[in-house]
């Protein structure tokens, strides 16, 4: 038999955080979390409020720098490159590849077609404007809002219903063609029929991109997850396949947490 | 600190849990009565108590019906997860189960009404056998089903091939009977099928160990066991 290659498990995740702590000055927010992430898998984080899924989200893409009183120790790599110390990657770079959708859909005040065109341009990533045209195109389209927008490109994106707005955020955030996309709970804001095409566009978005995903709905996580990490108290309590967390949860504290018997 | 309690945060949650798990109690004493007056009825060769064996089987396809729309109301309201989900859809299984084995027993008092207008036959003394051991075995895997006892569930299912053996050699015996007195043969056919709906308790009884198994540690028992049963192989008359 031919000798299997030598797997290294860090070479098969997208993005790996090793002993990652928080400090919001010096309240410990985050208390040392070791986790991966998959290519092509979506990784739901569920935890109780306060427990530090948001503030973990930030650590894979410097959004924390943003805080000032927060400071973040340990290490997080995206492929092999570094986020963090002396050979971290530069964080505009960064954000280009890990991209990030938020709770409240947040359009800029400017046309449907300058929100997504927004990055492209900035990062230098068209050729001329026939190539910009066809990179909003795509995104509209792969966000799955391209049909219901495509006569009012010019239109405020502020204009659009909320379902449609955040799908508007999804288009912005993948026309830079971003490697992650970290989501923090984007559908809380949404019906239920804006969150299943978000959550059925979460399911695309897998066949190219690497998705992390807080959301407080359990179902939601099950849905649209196949990994899923539970948080507590700024640990890391256990991280299994999506449906051996939902029938079979190793820890008694989690099964509590998706049960409802945590009081 | 939050704390992790038996008791949901929505109490109407677990009142629905509690009543899904009194029906199956309820249904469980019910089914293990009726195999045991059975048994008995055969035994003491008593019309009266096989007559109320027959009359209380629609009480627990009664039960079985609300367990079943119970189920499908937990299932759809609350979508449950982890060991809730687990006991959901074992509640809905392990009914099922019950309800087969309350028509065996049916079955057996029926046909035993048929026996008792006919002189007794040897191998009944064998049949009772039988009967009581499979009614002891039911009796402790509903405890263990009840209570989420794995352990005990696991000693049960591991006893099955004794019934299996009883029902082996039983079958050898009252083929022999007949054989040598064909004025049995019509009593010895339906000790037969009594035999049959009997081992067939013990199969359930077999299920309802393995989804005990399931429901406690969230795996399954999906390794075969052996069946020794050696009776299909001689022309049994299946039912
Ligand atoms: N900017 C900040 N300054 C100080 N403390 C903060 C800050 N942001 C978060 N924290 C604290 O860090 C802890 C983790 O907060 P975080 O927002 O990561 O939780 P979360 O799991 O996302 O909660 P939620 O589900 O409510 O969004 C909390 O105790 C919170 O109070
Ligand atoms: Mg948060």
């Amino acid at each position: 038999m031919p000798e299997a290659p030598t797997q290294n498990v860090a070479a098969e995740s997208k993005m790996c955080a090793r002993d990652v702590k928080v400090h919001y000055g010096e309240k410990l927010a985050l208390k040392g979390v070791n986790l991966d992430f998959r290519p092509n898998e979506v990784t739901a984080l569920i935890g109780p409020s306060g427990c530090g899924k948001s503030t973990f989200l930030r650590c894979l893409n410097r959004m924390n720098d943003t805080i000032g009183v927060a400071s973040v120790t340990g290490q997080v790599t995206l492929d092999n490159d570094e986020l963090y110390g002396a050979n971290a990657l530069d964080p505009v770079l960064l954000r280009m590849r890990v991209g990030m959708v938020f709770q409240k859909p947040n359009p800029f005040p400017k046309s449907i077609y300058d929100n997504v065109a927004f990055g492209p341009r900035i990062h230098g990533l068209y050729r001329d404007n026939d190539h910009l045209d066809q990179i909003v195109e795509t995104a509209l389209e792969k966000a799955g809002l391209w049909h219901e927008v495509k006569d009012r490109l010019y239109e405020k994106g502020t204009g659009i219903s909320g379902g449609q707005q955040q799908r508007l955020c999804i288009a912005r955030a993948i026309a830079v063609s971003p490697e992650v996309i970290l989501m923090d709970e984007p559908c809380s804001a949404l019906d239920p029929i804006a969150t299943a095409k978000v959550e059925e566009l979460i399911d695309e978005l897998r066949e190219n991109f690497t998705i992390v995903i807080v959301t407080h709905s359990m179902q939601q996580a099950a849905r649209v997850s196949q990994r899923t990490a539970f948080f507590h108290l700024g640990d890391l309590v256990e991280v299994g396949d999506t449906e051996q967390i939902f029938t079979a949860p190793a820890q008694q504290l989690t099964q509590g947490y998706i049960t409802g018997r945590f009081g | 600190m939050p704390t992790i309690g038996d008791q949901h945060i929505v109490k109407s949650y677990d009142e629905e849990l509690k009543r899904l798990h009194d029906s199956l109690a309820r249904m469980a004493g019910l089914a293990e009565a009726q195999l045991h007056k059975s048994v008995e009825a055969l035994e003491k060769r008593d019309s009266d108590l096989a007559g109320q064996v027959m009359n209380a089987d629609h009480e627990i396809d009664e039960i079985e019906h609300f367990i079943n729309e119970q189920t499908v109301r937990v299932l759809a309201l609350r979508a449950p997860v982890a060991d809730d989900l687990r006991q959901v859809i074992s509640a809905l299984k392990v009914a099922g189960d019950i309800e087969r084995i309350a028509d065996h027993a049916a079955n057996a008092a029926k046909r035993s009404l048929v026996l008792n207008q006919m002189p007794p036959v040897a191998p009944m003394r064998s049949l009772v056998r039988m009967g009581k051991l499979v009614a002891e075995l039911l009796g402790e895997v509903l405890n263990a089903y009840l209570t989420h006892d794995a352990e005990r569930a696991l000693a049960v299912r591991s006893r099955d091939q004794e019934v299996d053996d009883l029902y082996s050699s039983l079958f050898r015996e009252i083929l022999t009977y007949m054989m040598e007195d064909a004025r049995t043969i019509t009593s010895c056919s339906h000790l037969m099928f009594i035999a049959k709906n009997i081992e067939r308790v013990g199969d359930h009884a077999t299920n309802i160990a393995e989804q005990t198994y399931f429901v406690a540690t969230g795996r399954s028992l999906n390794d075969q066991r052996p069946k020794r049963d050696t009776s299909s192989f001689e022309g049994a008359v299946q039912e």
